[in-house]
């Protein structure tokens, strides 16, 4: 699997990206800068976290109408799986590649801990690594997670089996508690209509060495390479 | 010309800053405040001379960058 990381200025998470999918998938990730007016023929692109221009007019929003961003669009229209996580999951949101959006966290504070996600729907070339129902580890870095859309929308959403990921306690019940940042109901990533766009607001490229604390975000990226090998 | 664009969130969406603004003034003795919601305000310079065309042209950087319709309205005054 040949995967591209796309970084803007003031992206940070890419390092860790780059390092986890070399180190799982065996092969070294191109790097590719916002600037760059070419996308080589990939497998798999990613938009790692960080804070894309500083965040200026809403998360996401500069860096989503960036030149790289038409080709992206048009890879993900084409079918190429597309993998936002943290800022990359608002860019996608704002490029319209994936509905809604993440609001400031209901807490107002910058969240930075382990979370427990539920998967909820392991059918697809991102979590075919995990089963349905499985409880993963992984942690959590952002002060805008808050995912928001309308409740058309996430009827829609929930109807097609394109919620990824829900906030849930340890043993799998998606309280209150569990959904520190004020999400939708606990949603803490989605797919596109296709399941071929993922984003998602916790770390999984986080959570794939011991060191780290947990090895649950390996599932996603062992999973990505078998389907996309 | 001048353009101005008040951008706010729907009356639907949660607002935490708008809430911590409300408890801060709370704090500081300021009594009778209902909700408090907190928006953006844009200014922009612009080359176009004729009115209607100089709305129209914001309406769509309204629409493309400057508000996420999905949460936010916006109005524009030239």
């Amino acid at each position: 699997m040949k995967a591209a990381v796309i970084t803007f200025p003031g992206s940070n998470r890419e390092t860790d990206m780059l390092d986890a999918l070399e180190r799982i998938t065996g092969k070294k990730p191109l790097r590719v800068w916002h600037a760059d007016s070419e996308l080589p023929k990939v497998d798999l692109i990613v938009i790692p976290g960080g804070f894309s221009y500083g965040d200026y007019l809403r998360c996401g929003a500069m860096a989503a109408h960036s030149p790289i961003m038409r080709e992206v669009k048009a890879r993900a229209a084409a079918g190429t799986p597309i993998l936002g996580v943290c800022n990359g999951f608002q860019i996608l949101c704002e490029a319209g590649l994936l509905p809604g959006v993440l609001l400031v966290n209901e807490t107002l504070k910058f969240h930075c801990f382990d979370v427990h996600l539920r998967v909820e729907n392991s059918q697809t070339v991102f979590t075919s690594g995990y089963s349905t129902g499985q409880v993963i580890r992984v942690p959590v870095a952002h002060r805008d997670g808050n995912y928001f859309a309308d409740p058309e929308t996430l009827d829609r959403l929930e109807g097609e089996g394109r919620v990824a990921f829900r906030y849930v306690t340890a043993d799998g019940v998606p309280t209150k508690e569990a959904n520190k940042n004020g999400s939708a109901r606990n949603i803490a990533g989605i797919f596109n209509e296709t399941k071929t766009v993922l984003g998602l607001m916790p770390h999984p490229e986080d959570a794939t060495d011991p060191i780290q604390g947990s090895t649950d975000g390996i599932g996603l990226f062992r999973g990505l390479a078998e389907a996309l090998a | 010309m001048k353009a101005k664009v008040h951008v706010t969130l729907k009356s639907g969406v949660l607002d935490p800053q708008g809430k911590a603004i409300a408890n801060a003034l709370g704090h500081l003795g300021f009594t009778g405040i209902g909700e408090v919601r907190q928006g953006k305000y844009i200014e922009l310079e612009l080359a176009e001379t004729d009115r209607e065309k100089a709305r129209q042209q914001v309406e769509q950087m309204c629409r493309q960058l400057l508000a996420n319709t999905v949460i936010e309205n916006y109005s524009i005054e030239i």
